[in-house]
């Protein structure tokens, strides 16, 4: 006889964390492995941050800007590795005919993304860092250290709420069809602007700021540099309530990623454009 | 007929359905974005395979047999009809059938060319549930029976395209499935690694007497060598089904006989005078220079006359042989064109204009 499958609660969990986890394994071991992602992920990002700091310096603006820089070039890396190795993945796969082979395991498809945006964030971590060091050590930028703790609370949230945003685009574009590569442009440079990656997003004025504070990054850049450089950091959003704000943006992103989730598969069943390469 | 669509046919007193698979119905239409024409690539489709089967489904491209697939393996909705799974109906209860089944699809490659082999059998039994002294157990067994062992190590973007297409093989078996979809798993693969592939899905099959295969293929030598039915799928319909054996005969017998004479023999139009003879054509052989000879006679008695014919022509024969109908004679007798063709073959001489 062939064996039944253990399918108590218990045993479902299991199953998921573990895909959880295999999924993560595969983005920490990718970024240790292939030398031009380190480079293109570390030494790109930091040689525009390194530019605008010159800028700066050269048009003799505030020292604070130069930090404001550095901690912005940090957050890039996540920003770029949402949109480029978790919002377009699902595209991807499609496209190399390994999206299938997800669907038909009996393991939930948010378990999926919860892996690639854990292991998104493990990978790029090492680059933030890099950027962070190199960027303190090299422009002699501060990091107060009795703030650094409260500042990673917010960091870490602001990233759970940046991949929740990144698991309801890859859904997205995988509907969106053919050309996520350029959906995934086309979100990357207005995000750099909105998000106030290189200067304080209050200088977009109230309305345009408003809007960019609904993206989790920019709220989050904002809070770290508040916490961080208090008065000095030109906060945009009062930093009490920054954290709540992140958190119904989490709860919201991660129920909206399951609806796109449900959505996709729906069309993709109904449609069959799921399994279908280059549609 | 009950609420659930899972156990609305051949459910036995326990609850749940003895066949592996089970359509009824089954119609899947295709319409274009813009509401072009509609293609239906199934049409009332009725299909039962049993527990312990290793089915075969063999259809030109475009029959609809990936479709079928499709649906069975929970990637796509019928438009109408109804399909179990391990009696578990495929739209309405598709967890419970994932749990069940896998699928390999000839041609294509899994995995990330940044992972090693080993990693990426591994990676897929996770998202089984599959334990990890099990994984690693099952993994090293796969890799042994599709000569990967060698390149456990291996970064995929290392392998050459057959052994990723082996690679995926494996994966397909790492969950060991109840059912497993097989889906042109030979496609594009070398003589050896294809019949490696087919060893392996013999010794699955007879060791695991439960399990059931579905297995499309182009090659209707691996559906008649591993296949105990078979289904003729073509434009949507299932055209026949019965084991190889019993198809064979449903060709009208026709004796047809292969013979070899060597090089150099001419003549062979007075064999057409031998009555009995229905059809008679020949060929050089490239290598040899020795001539072919595909001779089809009204008896099998008639082959004496040909023989003594070629004799008194000072052409002896170097080989005989009968040739028994394939799935492939049998094939065009039923859909009226080969796996390969893309329109039915002309069974009368066409009108000149």
């Amino acid at each position: 006889m062939s064996p039944e499958r253990d399918t108590s609660f218990g045993a479902v969990v299991r199953m998921n964390l573990g895909a959880v986890l295999a999924r993560a394994r595969v983005r920490v071991v990718a970024s240790w492995r292939e030398t031009s992602w380190v480079i293109g992920e570390t030494v790109f990002p930091f040689l525009t941050m390194a530019a605008f700091v010159l800028v700066y310096r050269g048009l003799k603006a505030p020292p604070m800007y130069e930090a404001f820089v550095v901690v912005g070039g940090a957050m890039i890396a996540y920003w770029n590795n949402v949109l480029w190795s978790m919002a377009s993945q699902f595209f991807w796969e499609k496209e190399q005919g390994q999206l299938q082979l997800y669907l038909i395991t009996p393991v939930s498809r948010m378990s999926i993304l919860l892996g690639m945006a854990l292991g998104g964030m493990a990978m790029t971590t090492s680059r933030a860092i890099a950027i962070l060091a190199g960027g303190s050590l090299l422009f002699h930028v501060p990091i107060p250290s009795d703030r650094a703790l409260p500042a990673f609370g917010l960091f870490l949230l602001t990233l759970a709420a940046v991949y929740a945003l990144g698991m309801i685009l890859s859904s997205l574009f995988l509907l969106w069809g053919r050309e996520a590569w350029h959906t995934a442009t086309l979100f990357q440079e207005p995000i750099y602007l909105a998000s106030g990656f290189y200067f304080p997003v209050r200088e977009l004025g109230p309305l345009a700021g408003g809007l960019a504070a609904l993206l989790p990054i920019t709220l989050g850049l904002d809070g770290i540099r508040q916490i961080l450089y208090g008065e000095a950091a030109h906060g945009f959003v009062p930093l009490a309530w920054i954290p709540p704000i992140q958190v119904g943006l989490l709860i919201l992103f991660l129920y909206l990623a399951h609806r796109a989730l449900a959505t996709m598969e729906r069309l993709g069943k109904e449609e069959g454009r799921l399994t279908l390469r280059g549609a | 007929m009950t609420g659930d669509g899972a156990r609305r046919d051949g459910a036995n007193p326990a609850g749940r359905d003895d066949a592996a698979i089970r359509t009824v119905g089954l119609t899947r239409t295709f319409r274009g974005r813009r509401q072009e024409k509609a293609v239906e690539a199934l049409r009332d489709v009725d299909l039962v395979v049993g527990r312990g089967e290793c089915f075969g489904l063999l259809g030109p491209n475009g029959a609809g047999k990936s479709t079928l697939i499709k649906i069975l393996t929970t990637l796509l909705l019928p438009t109408s009809g109804h399909a179990s799974v391990a009696g578990y109906d495929v739209a309405r209860h598709p967890l419970e059938v994932r749990r069940k089944i896998n699928l390999v699809s000839g041609g294509d490659s899994s995995g990330y060319g940044i992972l090693t082999v080993r990693e990426t059998l591994h990676l897929f039994a996770r998202f089984y549930g599959v334990p990890g002294d099990e994984a690693r157990r099952r993994a090293s067994m796969l890799m042994e029976m599709t000569r990967l062992s060698e390149k456990a190590d291996t970064r995929l973007s290392s392998l050459s395209t057959g052994m990723k297409q082996k690679l995926n093989f494996a994966r397909g078996f790492m969950s060991d499935p109840e059912i497993i979809f097989l889906d042109e798993p030979t496609l594009g693969l070398d003589v050896e690694a294809a019949r490696d592939i087919r060893a392996f899905i013999a010794g699955w099959v007879r060791e695991r007497p439960e399990r059931t295969v579905l297995l499309t293929t182009h090659y209707m030598i691996e559906a008649d060598e591993l296949c105990g039915r078979v289904a003729f799928i073509d434009r949507g319909r299932i055209l026949a089904l019965d084991s190889p054996h019993a198809l064979k005969r449903i060709v009208p017998s026709e004796p047809l006989f292969e013979l070899q004479v060597g090089a150099g023999a001419t003549g062979f139009e007075l064999l057409r005078e031998i009555v009995g003879i229905r059809s008679l054509a020949h060929h050089t052989h490239p290598g040899t220079g020795a001539i072919e000879l595909r001779v089809i006679v009204d008896e099998d008695q008639t082959i004496g006359e040909v023989l003594g014919r070629l004799k008194s022509l000072g052409h002896p024969v170097l080989h005989l042989r009968k040739m028994e109908p394939t799935l492939e004679t049998v094939f065009i007798h039923v859909v009226g064109r080969g796996l390969s063709d893309e329109e039915p073959v002309l069974t009368e001489a066409p009108a000149e204009r």
